[in-house]
């Protein structure tokens, strides 16, 4: 079984070192970047920035699913007839939107280290914990996505007619069914553009845990601008790549788009 | 004919109808108690572990860091909004050179986070000192507070440029055109016509801009300046105590706070005259 697995990542790997954009075999650095402070050998800092590129890019691709199905259910709470869900959930977004984002992540990452320590220290585990940076920063910024997220999916169910779960019962959908076929589908048409503008958030968000020492992008440009005291250059090649991810991510918004709106009458 | 002998005995008030403790009624309880269980476990780690001393060494820096962070959101949305007009203008000019000009800057700083922007800044244009020191600009950006401002102020100018473009580009042509066949000259029906309805438009944009700010501006703690984040990050430092971080929370929790009920007022008393 761990065979498996380390034939698995083995691969996983191989695959990323293949299609990695900047170090790959047709990545930029490699074409244009030998011989300058950009290069991808142990001279140059494009491994080490390429790196970093991934890190950022993973990190923004695992938050999202967690942010939007946990901003999905506090939509749902949110629009919920119970008074205390109600209450409960506008209590999460008031408290997540009003935080800075780097408050939030210092509290899930400092305070997370303090509650499983005193948990193993009740268990009779007396060391040091050290929490993975990725995990806390996965989490702070889930959350926060979350508390987003919600409000835009709420707007966009209000969006969408009584009608249409009317409908859902007169056809003998249950609920779930209902939710699925016929809601779900115009509600991601809804909020697609209020979305698309919570990633490009997240996306920027990313930058912030390298303060916890996530060798994403911005701390490695960083370190190498220590090193190499080229600090101009090398902090705007992290704002170059920065505006890269955002250009990819609005031409994969546009597609999907055009794709959600794919079965709308031509106007 | 017939009549009632005799009145009708009182009867008890119907029951009220019964609200069945549904799957959600008991999601929302427990979600509230976490919440309570959450605020009380908090309130007792800071009754626990209250000490005055701290209090007394920290309190005032706190405060004084309070002041830092609204004075630099302060000055940076009035320079940004002062800023964001001519950018607001180019890029609605029909000159393109001047339109793609307005829009690299936009799509520069709204592209890009903050942080980035402003170690581009603090630390990048900081490599150049001895040039800097050449044209005696090195006072200026030695200062990390005076970077902070600068980048914030042309971040938000950015952001605003964009709200101010889409809020006049909202108001309908036919205004314009009104005020024209008025007689009124291009400056006057734009600051009496179009400006007082754009700034409608414009208004909880703006309020959303000034807490971005704020929450922003949380970073400028990396980069050695001493607002509430930073002063939060010295004590916690010092002290190792858990506290800090949760006093700084509830301070700007109460800004963000006061600023969205503050907009939500003010919102609500300048369209009086669109309701109905």
């Amino acid at each position: 079984m761990s065979g498996l697995f380390a034939a698995l990542s083995s691969a996983v790997a191989w695959l990323a070192s293949v299609i990695d954009p900047l170090c790959g075999p047709i990545g930029i650095f490699r074409l244009f970047g030998s011989g300058t402070l950009l290069a991808c050998d142990n001279a140059g800092w494009g491994d080490e920035i390429s790196y970093g590129f991934m890190i950022t890019a993973t990190l923004a691709i695992a938050t999202l699913p967690v942010g939007l199905v946990l901003g999905f259910f506090i939509a749902l709470a949110k629009q919920s007839e119970e008074r205390s869900l109600r209450l409960a959930s506008n209590i999460y977004t008031t408290i997540f939107r009003g935080l800075p984002e780097l408050l939030t992540l210092f509290i899930v990452y400092y305070g997370l280290q303090i509650l499983v320590q005193q948990f193993l220290a009740s268990l009779g585990y007396e060391g040091p914990v050290e929490i993975n940076a990725f995990v806390a920063g996965m989490i702070a910024l889930g959350v926060v996505f979350s508390a987003y997220c919600s409000e835009v999916l709420l707007s966009a169910f209000k969006a969408i007619p009584r009608g249409q779960y009317e409908a859902g019962d007169a056809l003998g959908l249950h609920r779930g069914k209902t939710m699925r076929l016929i809601i779900l589908p115009q509600l991601v048409r809804i909020a697609l553009p209020g979305l698309g503008n919570l990633w490009m958030a997240l996306l920027k968000d990313t930058a912030l845990v390298s303060v916890i020492g996530l060798p994403d992008i911005l701390r490695q440009t960083g370190v190498a601008a220590r090193v190499s005291k080229q600090a101009f250059e090398f902090f705007a090649v992290a704002c170059l790549l920065f505006l890269i991810l955002a250009m990819l991510s609005s031409i994969v918004f546009s597609a999907l788009e055009r794709w959600t709106k794919r079965s709308e009458a031509g106007r | 004919m017939s009549h009632a002998e005799t009145m009708i005995p009182p009867q008890p008030a119907p029951p009220g109808i019964a609200r069945p403790f549904t799957a959600q009624r008991l999601l929302g309880n427990i979600a509230l108690g976490v919440w309570l269980a959450a605020s009380v476990g908090l309130f007792l780690l800071m009754v626990d572990g209250w000490d005055p001393e701290k209090f007394a060494k920290y309190g005032p820096s706190f405060i004084s860091g309070l002041g830092v962070t609204l004075g630099l959101v302060g000055a940076s949305i009035t320079l940004g909004a002062l800023l964001s007009l001519p950018i607001a203008f180019a890029r609605m000019s029909k000159n393109k050179i001047l339109g793609w000009a307005a829009y690299a800057y936009v799509y520069f700083f709204r592209g890009t986070p903050l942080i980035a922007q402003l170690f581009l800044v603090y630390y990048g244009l900081g490599s150049f000192r001895p040039q800097m020191e050449a044209i005696g600009l090195w006072w200026f950006f030695r200062d990390a507070w005076n970077c902070a401002l600068l980048t914030f102020t042309l971040n938000t100018a950015a952001y605003q440029a964009e709200i101010l473009r889409g809020a006049i580009q909202s108001v309908p042509r036919g205004q314009t055109e009104a005020a024209a066949a008025l007689g009124l000259p291009p400056r006057i029906s734009f600051f009496k016509v179009i400006l007082p309805q754009a700034l409608i438009v414009a208004l909880r944009p703006y309020g959303n801009e000034i807490i971005l700010m704020i929450k922003g501006s949380a970073i400028v703690a990396i980069v050695t300046v001493f607002d509430l984040m930073g002063e939060t990050r010295r004590a916690f430092s010092r002290t190792f105590d858990y506290q800090m971080y949760v006093w700084a929370a509830i301070l700007y929790l109460i800004m963000v706070e006061i600023l969205r009920n503050l907009w939500a007022w003010l919102e609500d008393r300048i369209t009086r005259h669109l309701k109905r």
